[in-house]
């Protein structure tokens, strides 16, 4: 098995079950012993599922990845530590960024709904086309992936989790963005489309919207 | 050593370990009670060990010895280490053994000794106290060195914030205790040190004084590119000397001398010494005691055309005792020594071999899981940290665990038996081992489930040493709960573990080698040598390749009598079948099986063969520079070899030539060197200067990269006046014809960089040394057998040092020119490296593949191709099915790796063994539920 195996439900299920980091270990970048370099897979989806805590407004400290050999045993007690250290000053999962449990579980329950959809977008759009620590960094980092996880990813999680609440019970414009935290015009919009697609109706006795 | 080939009769002396092999887990806890200390010989004695210690920290076995600092051995005082065995392993009785073994065949692979600069007080190792080896500095650099990877001075243990590396130590050299031969490895591995020095610290200033950079091998030019580029480097080409040792601050003065500024002085924290490579340390011993002849630095001398045979027949020599060499040749020669053993043994092969018997396995699918827990103290290793009989008392608590216990060190031979003998007893169906890394033991604890009629894959380990009692020495407690949670989620996993079977496929035992020149000839008539057909596939009317055309090497080997005789060799061979004017047209199966289809001499041949071999060659690039091909007095390294072969009097006759070296590459286009052409043109020059020796020759060259032995060719060359100027990339040499005292001549001009200025030649001659270029052919070759090409299209191996005649796919191998360039010496070395590999894998009657491999859910899988192209290894393809296009795995290509498992959107693709199911439940018992409640009880609370 590679690191290049570490699923993103992986670490989502660490966290839905409450852990408050997760560490990745993978071997030296560019360093593989056989071709398969899956470690760069890794990488991608640490930086991908980093985007999707800052989307769900988890703190992406929470989540690390790091690459060393079987001789860097200093280098791990070191890098565990400090990974430690910093989770501590962070604080439990939701707590530290304030969310309540319920909230949490609700937001990551939602993610878990996005990913095979995630992993068609990785395929399809988010490709590196150097195998490279920086060249990932950049891409990652820049602007037109971030627009790109933004559209693609962002809003997707946002309905995701209007869907799941209106599971629920229906809800108003306001309800909605009171209990997602956003902006009652950012709900309409995302309303909007989904009432476009057939996903959601509005319920005119009860002047509210409801699964379709 | 008595006897001959075939039936030798060796007698080995084995110094006493003081310690039971049988006995000694590897725990160290004799190590840590140990009162000596003593200069740790494997990290060059900057650091202590211990008198009973382990070599290394990889170390085969992984056993401790005594070494003769130990107080019991010296006066009898002490004998801590007996006390603290808990295996008894610590045997003081233990005297030299004698034992007596009959071999076949040998091989001297006794490697090299690096130089010691102590014969010599000008370098001032042992003198000043931070003027380091480079040997010294590769263990400071290492993370199980002196220091536990802090490069620090021995003066003051601070990190050195300016070093200098002196280059060609020992090496290059006429005076006496200095070798004559480049050690060929120094330039390299100082690039190496200087990269890994900058990751080590960015700040540190790095300063190498060099003659010629030699990075002739495979990719090394990009690497030298890479070290050279790096902030606060720079590369010096001076000789330099060490002056003075500064009292107060230790640090060395080094003087050395630029063509800008003179002679300069300059001070450095530390200095490093590129020690060379000089013959093992008894060399004169060894080849006595094996009757085999040295040559002249006191290597092991090859055979005239096959430098892994020696003087002596059955006996082989492989890596550095053949002459100083780099890993990758170091792991073909000794693959190449395989092979022919192999040949000269083939008649009692597998004579020796014992096959071994298990019982019957059981079908536990349908049971409940029955799952048992065996906890290992490893001694004190893990006992000492975590309560073991409170993590047993744990196991008995959780889901599906029916038995748990505690054992001294489960790896012993009586725990192995009684894991076997209790799983039978109590019906387990799945057990946890909870002990050390899986990487070490998993396989003998998979043979124990196997021995109680288990399935192996029912086996699962828990890491609570390294990952939990080494780590945690001070915090028994939290170590013991740690111990606890690795435990639960490895039972987790356990209730998931399905019974995997290893997949046999048989083999076909032909095989195919793609290429007629040396390395194609070597590779097949040593593979049909060991009893297997051979199909060799030449795509011109006659074989030999490129060796057609050199006539001689440097070393004076006759190449057009050695070729006749191997190409008499395979055509009389009944198992080889040679097909000429051959083309490929069709690829298809797998390692073991495949179909090739050749189209030969107008007939189409399909042959199904179980290993390939590529040995297409290379080309040689046709200069457009130079006014080649304009003015016939301008030819090619390979041309002029031709032509005083031939005797052609102009040439032989003429008054003065001039070759220039690095035509074509060393560029932006082939950003590589080709690493025979110095050799080549001092070959060229040494003839023409026996048969005319006022001959006016000038070799302009940019480094002369006469590696190895053939150094002392360089060396007879400049004192045979051959004159060698050298010239920047920047500031290439201009040739024009001109008429010079009424005489037609080819007007070479030059910029002198030692005399700074410009230096017109006039030559009856010009000699290019044009680049060795990857075969016209390689692209579709490559694309046939679906392998893949380096960033300089020559063929990629699988892996660069430990992989250098395999390709990442199965089956296929390589060797000769189609790998990169190099001397026949070397191609032959690989050939028979190759024919190694290729008889691993013919000699078996199946391949097998893991049981861990990936498998797809059909219903699934909505062929979105993910899996496909996250595969590096095409062991996915797509069939077709009654439900449509599906993907489907070939469980011999894949490795296992599950890149594609987390790339599938519908999880429809699955890797055995650590399935999603597998690791969800391991990671989710991470936490304990109670702890889970808690924590989300308490965010809760503060939320409100």
């Amino acid at each position: 098995m590679c690191s290049g195996r570490v699923d993103l439900e992986f670490i989502l299920r660490a966290f839905l079950k409450g852990q408050d980091g997760v560490l990745i270990g993978g071997c030296k970048l560019n360093e593989c012993n056989y071709v398969t370099h899956g470690n760069f897979d890794a990488l991608s989806n640490t930086y991908l599922f980093k985007k999707i805590m800052e989307l769900t407004g988890l703190n992406p400290e929470r989540l690390r990845i790091e690459f060393m050999s079987g001789a860097d045993g200093n280098l791990l007690a070191e890098v565990i530590n400090d990974f430690v250290k910093k989770i501590k000053e962070i604080g439990p999962i939701g707590k530290g960024e304030g969310i309540d449990g319920k909230g949490l579980k609700f937001k990551l329950e939602a993610v878990k709904k996005l990913i095979p959809y995630i992993k068609l977008v990785e395929r399809e759009r988010l490709r590196v086309p150097v195998k490279s620590e920086e060249a990932y960094h950049h891409y990652f980092k820049g602007d037109e992936a971030d627009r790109l996880l933004d559209e693609l990813i962002g809003d997707k999680l946002v309905m995701s989790q209007i869907m799941s609440l209106l599971r629920e019970k229906p809800l108003s414009t306001g309800n909605i963005s009171e209990l997602l935290g956003l902006s009652p015009s950012e709900v309409s919009r995302h309303i909007n489309i989904s009432s476009r697609h057939g996903l959601i109706r509005y319920d005119e006795g009860r002047k509210c919207y409801a699964l379709a | 050593m008595e006897g001959e080939a075939g039936n030798y009769k060796v007698t080995l002396v084995k110094t006493p370990r003081y310690i039971r092999e049988d006995k000694c887990t590897g725990c160290t806890t004799c190590v840590k009670y140990c009162p000596v200390q003593y200069p740790d010989k494997f990290n060059q004695e900057i650091s202590e060990n211990k008198a009973v210690h382990v070599y290394f920290s990889q170390a085969i076995p992984l056993v401790a010895y005594i070494d003769e600092s130990c107080l019991y051995l010296k006066e009898k005082k002490c004998d801590i280490c007996r006390s603290v065995c808990q295996t008894g392993a610590i045997d003081f009785k233990q005297v030299k053994e004698k034992i007596e073994i009959n071999v076949g065949a040998i091989i001297l692979s006794s490697g090299i000794k690096p130089f010691d600069p102590r014969v010599k007080d000008e370098y001032g190792y042992g003198i000043m106290q931070n003027v380091v080896t480079s040997m010294d500095y590769e263990r400071l650099l290492s993370s199980t060195g002196p220091y536990g990877g802090e490069v620090l001075r021995a003066s003051s243990r601070k990190h050195p914030k300016k070093i200098a590396w002196i280059q060609c130590v020992g090496s290059r050299r006429v005076t006496p205790g200095d070798n004559s031969y480049c050690s060929g490895v120094c330039c390299t591995y100082t690039q190496k040190q200087v990269i890994l020095t900058k990751d080590h610290d960015a700040e540190t200033e790095c300063k190498i004084f060099h003659n010629d950079i030699r990075s002739h091998g495979k990719d090394f030019e990009r690497y030298y590119q890479r070290a050279e580029k790096l902030p606060g480097v720079e590369f010096i080409r001076s000789y330099a000397s060490i002056v003075r040792e500064i009292p107060e601050s230790r640090n060395v003065v080094v003087r050395y001398a630029t063509t800008d500024d003179g002679v300069k002085e300059e001070e450095f924290e530390m200095v490093v010494l590129s020690v060379g490579l000089n013959p093992p340390a008894d060399y004169r011993v060894l080849a006595e005691k094996f009757g085999i002849e040295l040559n002249s630095h006191g290597f092991c001398k090859g055979t005239h055309c096959n430098p892994i045979e020696t003087s002596r027949p059955g006996i082989f020599v492989s890596g550095a005792f053949q002459g100083p060499t780099d890993i990758p040749e170091s792991v073909f020669s000794a693959s190449g020594a395989g092979a022919q053993c192999g040949e000269f043994l083939d008649y009692r092969r597998g004579k020796l071999a014992k096959q071994r018997i298990y019982p019957p396995e059981k079908d536990v699918s349908k049971e409940d899981p029955k799952i048992g827990v065996f906890v290992c103290h490893c001694g004190a290793n893990i006992s000492s940290v975590v309560n073991v009989p409170s993590t047993v008392e744990y196991a008995l608590t959780l889901p599906n665990v029916v038995y748990a216990q505690q054992q001294l060190f489960s790896c012993a031979t009586n725990s192995a038996k009684e894991i076997t003998d209790l799983a039978m007893a109590k019906g387990l169906n799945r057990v946890v081992i909870a002990a050390c890394s899986p990487r070490t033991l998993e396989p003998l604890f998979r043979d124990t489930l196997r021995e109680a009629g288990l399935n192996q894959y029912y086996c699962e380990m828990a890491n609570i040493r390294e990952h939990c009692s080494w780590v945690h020495s001070k915090q028994k407690e939290e170590a013991t709960e740690k111990a606890k949670d690795l435990i639960r989620m490895s039972v987790a996993r356990a209730r998931f573990l399905a019974p995997l079977q290893e997949f046999d496929l048989p083999v076909n035992k032909n095989a195919l080698v793609v290429g007629g020149g040396i390395a194609g000839m070597t590779c097949a008539l040593s593979i049909a040598n060991q009893g297997h057909e051979v199909y060799l596939v030449e795509k011109d009317k006659d074989l030999g390749g490129m060796a057609r055309r050199i006539h001689t090497t440097i070393e004076g080997m006759d190449v057009q009598a050695y070729l006749n005789d191997l190409r008499r060799s395979v055509y009389k061979n009944p198992l080889i079948h040679v097909e000429h004017e051959a083309i490929i047209s069709d690829v298809s199966g797998y390692v073991g099986n495949f179909i090739t289809t050749v189209i030969t001499e107008g007939r189409v041949k399909e042959i199904k063969h179980g290993a390939s071999v590529i040995a297409i060659g290379a080309d040689v690039y046709k200069p457009t520079e130079y006014l080649y091909g304009k003015d016939d007095r301008v030819m090619t390294h390979l041309e002029l070899g031709e032509k005083i072969a031939e005797g052609e009097e102009k040439v032989i006759n003429a008054g003065s030539l001039v070759m220039i070296q690095c035509v074509g590459c060393r560029n932006e286009d082939r950003n590589y060197c080709s690493r025979v052409c110095c050799s080549h043109a001092v070959k060229n020059a040494l003839k023409l200067k026996e048969k005319k020796p006022e001959m006016d020759i000038h070799i302009l060259f940019r480094d002369m990269r006469t590696y190895g032995f053939k150094e002392d060719y360089y060396r007879e060359a400049s004192e045979k006046d051959v004159k060698f100027i050298r010239y920047e990339p920047d500031d290439k040499p201009l040739v024009e014809a001109a008429v010079e005292e009424g005489k037609s001549v080819l007007r070479i001009t030059v910029a002198d960089t030692i005399l700074g200025q410009k230096l017109a030649i006039d030559a009856d001659f010009l000699s290019l040394a044009a680049a060795v270029i990857p075969s016209a052919s390689t692209r579709g070759i490559a694309s046939l057998f679906k392998v893949t090409l380096s960033p300089d299209a020559f063929f990629k191996e699988a892996h660069v040092k430990l992989k250098p005649v395999e390709f990442a796919t199965d089956g296929v191998y390589l060797c000769g020119t189609a790998h990169y360039p190099k001397h026949i010496t070397e191609t032959i070395n690989q050939a028979y490296g190759a024919a190694g590999r290729v008889l691993t894998l013919l000699s078996k009657d199946t391949v097998v593949a893991s049981g861990s491999v990936c498998e797809v859910t059909e219903n699934d899988c909505v062929s979105c191709g993910a899996c496909i192209t996250a595969c590096t290894y095409g062991a996915i393809e797509f069939i077709e099915t009654p439900k449509g296009r599906k993907a489907r795995v070939n469980p011999i290509l894949c490795k296992g790796d599950g890149v594609c498992n987390a790339k599938c959107p519908t999880n429809a693709i699955v890797l055995k063994h650590y399935t999603d199911e597998e690791i969800f439940h391991q990671i989710e018992a991470a936490g304990t539920d109670e702890e889970i409640l808690k924590q989300i009880d308490a965010v809760i609370e503060t939320c409100l």
